[in-house]
């Protein structure tokens, strides 16, 4: 089915992918790690996690701010922003897309965060109770809020439309995406969305421990085991995608065809959770039906009993065993912020290449999980409308269907 | 007295504000605006607690309007210098 009118408010197209990733830096790099199942899950090195219950995460090889980050920013801002920049410039550089020549308030810049500038804020502390307030840096008021990327983004290409960012946890990249469609449909021209995240330090990862859903496991082959039998929470990264996305654009990886978001119950409610409901409405917003989407890329918690639920809802929108479920991101752990926004540039490359990335890891489904999840190879078929499903945690969904340029016109 | 100069400023904010690629400090800077340079106000207040830690004199948040240019940021910080040998 073709649903040319459901273009009818302008187009919302990704024109350009810049990914700064557990799997590569890069776009190439991390797909080719991705097609090839090569984690980037390891122990931490960014500080010695001895101590912590939790040693492994998916870091970012190599990068270095020096190299690709702007000199007068890198004492200013945290690492997170970091990669975000770096992401950024080679995004729009994919898109081909010259911010100079563009008018500045017709560009916007929404990207998503989890925890902020972690590791730079915990630097700031440590200098406040081993020597004094006057020894905090003044960046300390600029580099640890949640916008610090969003603004410094917006600063450096000159976009001066409506900036914002998005705080719902793993659910952020899709909420960012959805608010740049938004835009898109109103005064802007060029959006600047996605994420990053990058909470890899003691009091990051203490921060993150107190979920009690991360795994301790410390075998990095059996650490991240989504919908498997054996599953037993998951592992935390760092790096996202940075996505440039413009309106109404002939060319592109694919076009942002439908969106939706929700909130769970309260805990012991009997309502539902949010999930199933936010599939419905993200396919009804794209004018699909099940039939039409290809891939699922699942949220793939890690947690029984939250890939319990989302089996489930995948289940009740597309039958048992429907439409083939991956999870990419047991090569990288979960990026929060930067998580989902990695999701769609992989779910985009998905589409043009026409292959479903498999799922590295799980070998033997859970009780009640009766997904078709794409095993041991990635799988050849025609993707044209990819789902894209995301939940952070206390509450948040969303849903986005991604599809090919060409499905849509 | 110790004397503070263009070359210790340079040093000062490359340190804690970083540079600009885009601009050279190798040239006759001293009087192009801090700000033309790359160093906002953040920067000033920042290169100002710098300061009063090394130097153990006090530079009020204030006086980054005092400071607007290399010249005028080193004059002012050797007037605080010579006031802080002259009351020791």
């Amino acid at each position: 089915m073709s649903s040319a009118s459901a273009d009818a408010r302008g187009g919302a197209v990704v024109t350009g992918l810049g990914v700064v990733a557990p799997t590569g830096i890069g776009v190439e790099a991390h797909w080719q790690a991705v097609l090839a199942g090569k984690s980037g899950i390891e122990r931490i090195t960014r500080f010695d996690p001895t101590p912590y219950p939790v040693r492994l995460a998916g870091e970012v090889p190599g990068f270095t701010a020096k190299e690709r980050v702007p000199g007068r920013l890198i004492p200013q801002t945290d690492h997170w922003t970091h990669m975000a920049l770096a992401a950024a410039e080679a995004a729009l550089a994919d898109a081909g897309a010259e911010p100079a020549g563009l008018p500045e308030y017709e560009m916007a810049v929404v990207t998503s965060s989890s925890s902020g500038g972690t590791e730079f804020g915990q630097h700031e502390m440590e200098r406040l109770y081993t020597k004094g307030s006057s020894w905090v840096s003044a960046y300390q008021s600029i580099g640890w809020f949640y916008a610090a990327t969003t603004g410094q983004v917006s600063i450096r290409h000159g976009m001066r439309g409506p900036c914002g960012v998005l705080c719902t946890e793993q659910a952020g990249g899709l909420d960012a995406l959805g608010q740049a469609r938004r835009l898109l449909r109103s005064d802007a021209r060029l959006v600047v969305s996605g994420g990053t995240d990058a909470s890899l330090c003691p009091y990051g990862l203490t921060a993150q421990l107190a979920t009690g859903l991360l795994s301790t496991e410390q075998d990095p082959g059996r650490a991240y085991l989504p919908f498997d039998a054996a599953a037993c929470g998951y592992l935390p990264g760092e790096g996202g995608a940075i996505l440039v996305v413009e309106r109404d654009s002939e060319d592109g990886y694919g076009v942002i065809a439908g969106y939706a978001a929700g909130f769970d119950p309260r805990p012991g409610s009997s309502r539902p959770p949010a999930l199933r409901g936010v599939i419905e409405r993200a396919l009804a917003d794209a004018g699909l039906t099940p039939r039409d989407v290809d891939v699922v890329f699942a949220d793939a918690a890690g947690v029984p009993e939250l890939d319990l639920t989302e089996a489930r809802a995948v289940c009740e929108v597309f039958g048992d065993r429907g439409t083939p479920v991956t999870a990419p991101k047991t090569l990288t752990g979960r990026l929060y912020g930067g998580g989902a926004a990695l999701d769609v540039a992989t779910a985009l490359l998905a589409i043009r290449d026409d292959v479903i990335p498999h799922t590295a890891g799980p070998t033997r489904l859970a009780a009640g999980c009766d997904i078709d999840l794409v095993l041991g190879e990635p799988r050849d078929t025609p993707v044209r409308n990819a789902l894209v499903l995301a939940r952070g945690h206390g509450g948040f969904a969303a849903a986005m269907v991604l599809s090919d340029i060409n499905y849509r016109k | 007295m110790q004397e503070f100069t263009l070359e210790d400023l340079k040093q000062t904010l490359r340190a804690i504000a970083g540079q600009d690629e885009q601009v050279d400090l190798d040239g006759d800077i001293h009087d192009t605006p801090l700000a033309d340079l790359g160093y906002d106000s953040l920067a000033l207040l920042e290169l100002a607690s710098h300061l009063e830690k090394r130097y153990s004199v006090a530079i009020p948040d204030d006086a980054v309007h005092e400071m607007e240019t290399p010249r005028a940021a080193i004059a002012y910080i050797n007037a605080r210098l010579a006031e802080s040998a002259e009351a020791a």
